[in-house]
């Protein structure tokens, strides 16, 4: 058996999963030490929202072992994980006429036993999150009537209700506007500082080199780049995952990497105009993907 | 505490934490079954005045109130209080595996019968009847009817669980399939049937209805709807993470497949309970979780107790009108609760429809 040193709060060992013939992980392998954030960077469909349901523990892989603070998450009760660690869904479900406390509440689940209730203390929690994330004032309201990023930051807060000592993030800022993606990136980022966990599936190139300890690259199921940003962040490697040409420079503003994205590269170049449905809006599509997501959907 | 806080709507109600709304709820429902039940045991045939109902009632703790006669006495023992207590424990079998099964179905339109339960019951009785065997034993109807209900409910979930892995949308379909082809079966019984005695005894089954219900039939529903009502509180919070979804909700910590089997073997038992005792009795399953929903939010932990005491009031108040407006003929108390149940369920939904498009 392995052993796991202590510190390694997340370690995930050649996960594969597949879906019939369809490999959606191959060998994936992630360690994250306490107080350390790790990007999962990634085209869609890489596979970045599979692997964080495999070490959530919600999908069960078919080879690969997940550590949770050294023991074998498969072995653990499921609240007994969902009390060490918690995930942010990429996509919020259907709420069904819950208010956004009632929701948020909800993260105190695993630390209460069956006949109990929660109390002042799991209500004070519950307030703590919404504030932290800038919910509270929504926090009488069901989900149907706040937008896409309000809802995506209550399911944040439900998540840091649960007072996980491992935080998996699925494209938490997607939906966000730019102050609220700071200011998302920057509390995890600060509760990381604090001791926290994290992993998050970041779209955003630059966000996730400027608040990332470590990188993960994954294409298609495998890990194709895992290192320090400026390790994983290089044109070459960028080109071959996302087929976008590229330059990588140091931001004099911000201090930290950032990644322009010239255009798609030879051999990938924008398709002849019968194949283009809208013009050239397929072509911006793709680099908003890696630049910048738009707004995604999030299902009512 | 209480004095303090306003209640000045609804709306505010909504926002109260559970243990108010639980206890406020209950209270006003609890208050609201009391009165129905004295009402109902004081009308029928002979009127008996609520005074003397009292009376008689606390009599069973050694409280005389007032001389009442022996005929008044007989007819409120041994005819009208079992038979209420036989309306409100289903009433409270039928909401409460209402309200679980839209949980569980994340659908507020999932009714208690979907999953075969209330055709299974229809078949049992409909063979008990048409073969004779209702006069084997005393209990020999409800005991088909809860059986065929049970069975029906295995065979919908093997179906659903085939090949190991479960699918709510399979339960669903499969449950639709075996409600038709159950249902073909009790109208090919009913077609081919010669005798007409057993004919109109069963078309009055299928209609739903609380006549003649004694004791025995609170002695064999009570408990096990009582249980399954246990069971399933129990189960509530998580029942609520279930309705986010299977994923969430064991990312959560909720052991998904046994707590849905639990849950759905619990509502099955409950209505399997009330079919036998009282035939079909519709919508109760339907509107009451769906009321007090509106009302209360989803939370279960709120909606199924007292979903419990709201539908044992809905049944009895419904079997009063039912046995007493068309006196000396008796309405069935399935058909009523249709006829009211289903118009006014309307009418919620195009208000609900207004109060959305208005926001
Ligand atoms: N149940 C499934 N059946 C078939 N393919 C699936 C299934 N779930 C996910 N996939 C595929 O797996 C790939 C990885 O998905 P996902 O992990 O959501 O990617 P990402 O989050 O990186 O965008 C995608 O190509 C997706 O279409
Ligand atoms: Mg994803």
């Amino acid at each position: 058996m392995t052993r796991v040193a202590p510190s390694t709060a997340l370690r995930a060992d050649d996960l594969s999963f597949r879906v019939e013939a369809k490999s959606l992980l191959e060998r994936v392998n992630l360690h994250a030490d306490r107080g350390q954030m790790v990007g999962l960077i990634g085209p869609n469909g890489a596979g970045k929202s599979t692997f964080l349901r495999a070490m959530a523990g919600v999908l069960r892989v078919h080879e690969g072992v997940v550590w949770l603070e050294g023991e074998d998450l498969a072995a653990l009760p499921a609240k007994e994980v969902a009390a060490r660690l918690a995930l942010v869904p990429q996509l919020a479900p259907y709420t069904h006429g819950f208010t956004v406390r009632e929701l948020v509440l909800m993260g105190r689940y695993p630390h209460l036993g069956r006949f109990e209730i929660e109390g002042s203390a799991d209500d004070r929690i519950a307030r703590d999150a919404m504030r932290l994330t800038e919910t509270e004032e929504f926090e009488a309201r069901t989900l149907d009537t706040l937008s896409g990023g309000e809802r995506q930051r209550v399911f944040v807060s439900r998540a840091l209700a649960q007072q996980p000592r491992v935080l998996l993030l699925d494209e938490p800022t997607a939906n966000l506007d730019v102050l609220h993606k700071l200011r998302v990136l920057d509390l995890v980022r600060r509760l990381v500082d604090e001791g926290l966990t994290a992993v998050a599936a970041i779209h955003d190139l630059g966000m996730a080199a400027r608040y990332c300890d470590r990188l993960i690259l994954l294409s298609a199921g495998r890990v194709l780049a895992e290192g320090a940003p400026e390790e994983v962040l290089v044109p070459e490697i960028i080109e071959s995952a996302f087929g976008v040409e590229s330059a990588v420079y140091r931001d004099p503003a911000t201090g930290s990497l950032a990644v322009s994205v010239i255009g798609p590269s030879a051999g990938n170049g924008v398709p002849p105009p019968a194949a283009r449905v809208n013009g050239w809006s397929d072509h911006e599509d793709r680099e908003a993907d890696v630049v910048a997501p738009g707004a995604k959907a999030v299902r009512p | 505490m209480l004095g303090t806080a306003r209640l000045t709507s609804l709306r505010d109600f909504r926002q109260a934490g559970i243990s108010r709304r639980l206890a406020v709820g209950g209270a006003v429902l609890t208050v609201l079954a009391l009165a129905a039940a004295l009402v109902s045991l004081s009308l029928g045939p002979v009127d008996i005045p609520v005074a003397h109902v009292a009376s008689i009632v606390l009599s069973a703790v050694r409280i005389e109130l007032a001389d009442v006669g022996r005929t008044e006495q007989l007819v409120i023992e041994q005819i009208r209080l079992p038979r209420i207590l036989v309306g409100a424990v289903v009433g409270m079998g039928l909401a409460v595996a209402g309200a679980t099964m839209q949980g569980l179905f994340r659908n507020p339109m999932a009714d208690p019968g979907i999953i075969g339960v209330s055709a299974g019951g229809a078949l049992g009785a409909v063979i008990a009847i048409a073969t004779g065997a209702t006069g084997l034993f005393f209990l020999a109807l409800p005991t088909f009817a809860f059986v065929g209900a049970l069975a029906a409910t295995f065979l919908v979930y093997g179906i659903a669980a085939v090949g190991g892995h479960f699918s709510m949308a399979t339960l669903l379909l499969a449950g639709i399939a075996v409600n038709a082809f159950l249902g073909a079966i009790v109208s090919t019984i009913i077609i081919v049937l010669p005798d007409n005695e057993a004919l109109r005894e069963i078309l009055f089954w299928l209609a739903g209805g609380l006549d003649s219900r004694a004791w025995e039939h609170v002695q064999i529903s009570a408990p096990l709807i009582l249980a399954a009502t246990a069971v399933i509180l129990l189960a509530a919070r998580d029942l609520n993470l279930l309705m986010l979804g299977d994923d969430e909700a064991r990312a959560m910590g909720v052991r998904v497949g046994l707590t849905r089997a639990v849950l759905l073997a619990a509502s099955a038992l409950a209505t399997g309970a009330a079919v036998a005792v009282s035939g079909t009795i519709a919508f109760v399953g339907l509107v009451t979780p769906h009321i007090l929903r509106l009302v209360l939010g989803p939370d279960h932990r709120v909606l199924i107790p007292l979903s419990a005491i709201a539908g044992a009031v809905f049944v009895i108040v419904a079997d009063t009108v039912a046995r007493t407006v068309v006196q000396p003929a008796e309405f069935r108390v399935g058909v009523l609760t249709a006829f009211v149940g289903a118009p006014f369920f309307v009418l919620l939904l195009i208000r609900n429809k207004r109060r959305a498009q208005a926001l």
